[in-house]
């Protein structure tokens, strides 16, 4: 069943915000083998004049993924999960994000196509901190193998 | 190793190649850090079923692991300002204790006016590429 055009432009701002956790940044870089000391070590973090240590550059997929997730698969734009793969994924950066950040996320379907009978969707995450500035965007595409297929 | 500058590199330098082991364990370590609990990534009857060759590598590990090649050349994860990568094979692991190996690259391939540096990232596993339009985006001083 093809995606719905319709839905391009569709947005969803998470009603919980994301409080970035030291130990949860340390696990994340141990997970995807970053090793700078600035993902782990505070000391090392403050000398460089951040606050607390800095997430790795696609840590906020830890943020993201479900958001994204539940809200393609929600009926109104019905993506089948169980066919689903990853096409593309990119990360932008306003500023690190740094444990002790608490982010608000707000997903936008960008783009819906359909490329040789699989649907193909693009959803950007907006990343943005207690302030209200930018911190990071994230985008997400995904594709749904066709019947055909 | 001094970190890169502007005034050290140039287009078409070779960052030192990265060869990361993947074992199941890996993948279970990114699935409880990451929250991708996906079965297909633990579970080789469901991913059988689904139609893999066997338990796949989630993407967005082979994604955090091919960036090692960049941050350990800047020496800073925070240089990278952008980076984006598009996944085109499944890196299947099999269930021993010796995993399989993805060798990451990465070459300077532009240098921007306004101080970024591009940089394109290569993943190798078993001779074939499993990452296309791969690349960093790194702001040097």
């Amino acid at each position: 069943m093809a995606l719905d055009p319709a839905n391009i432009g569709k947005s969803f701002v998470s009603d919980q915000t994301y409080l970035v956790g030291r130990e949860k940044v340390r696990e994340f870089a141990r997970a995807v083998g970053e090793i700078s000391p600035l993902c782990h070590d505070v000391a090392a973090a403050q000398a460089a004049g951040y606050a607390d240590v800095v997430a790795s550059t696609t840590f906020p997929i830890a943020i993201t993924l479900e958001i994204v997730g539940d809200f393609v698969t929600d009926p109104a734009v019905g993506l089948d999960w169980s066919r689903v793969v990853h096409g593309d994924q990119r990360f932008a950066y306003q500023r690190p994000i740094v444990a002790g950040d608490e982010l608000t996320v707000t997903t936008v379907i960008e783009d819906i196509k359909a490329i040789a009978g699989n649907d193909m969707i693009t959803v950007r995450s907006d990343l943005s901190d207690a302030a209200g500035a930018a911190v990071a965007q994230v985008w997400t595409s995904l594709v749904a193998r066709g019947d055909a297929a | 190793m001094s970190r890169p500058t502007l005034s050290t590199i140039a287009v078409g330098d070779q960052l030192p190649e990265v060869a990361v082991q993947f074992t199941r364990a890996d993948l279970v370590r990114y699935a409880g850090a990451s929250g991708d609990l996906n079965i297909i990534h633990w579970n080789e009857r469901t991913a059988l079923a689904v139609g893999l060759p066997g338990v796949i590598a989630h993407g967005m590990l082979t994604m955090g692991q091919a960036l090692n090649v960049v941050t350990r050349w800047t020496q800073d994860p925070t240089a990278v300002v952008d980076y984006q990568v598009r996944f085109t094979r499944p890196v299947v692991v099999p269930d021993n204790d010796e995993g399989v190996t993805v060798t990451f690259g990465g070459k300077v391939s532009a240098i921007n006016e306004d101080g970024t540096v591009k940089v394109d990232i290569s993943a190798v596993f078993e001779e074939k590429t499993v990452l296309a339009r791969s690349s960093a985006l790194v702001r040097l001083s």
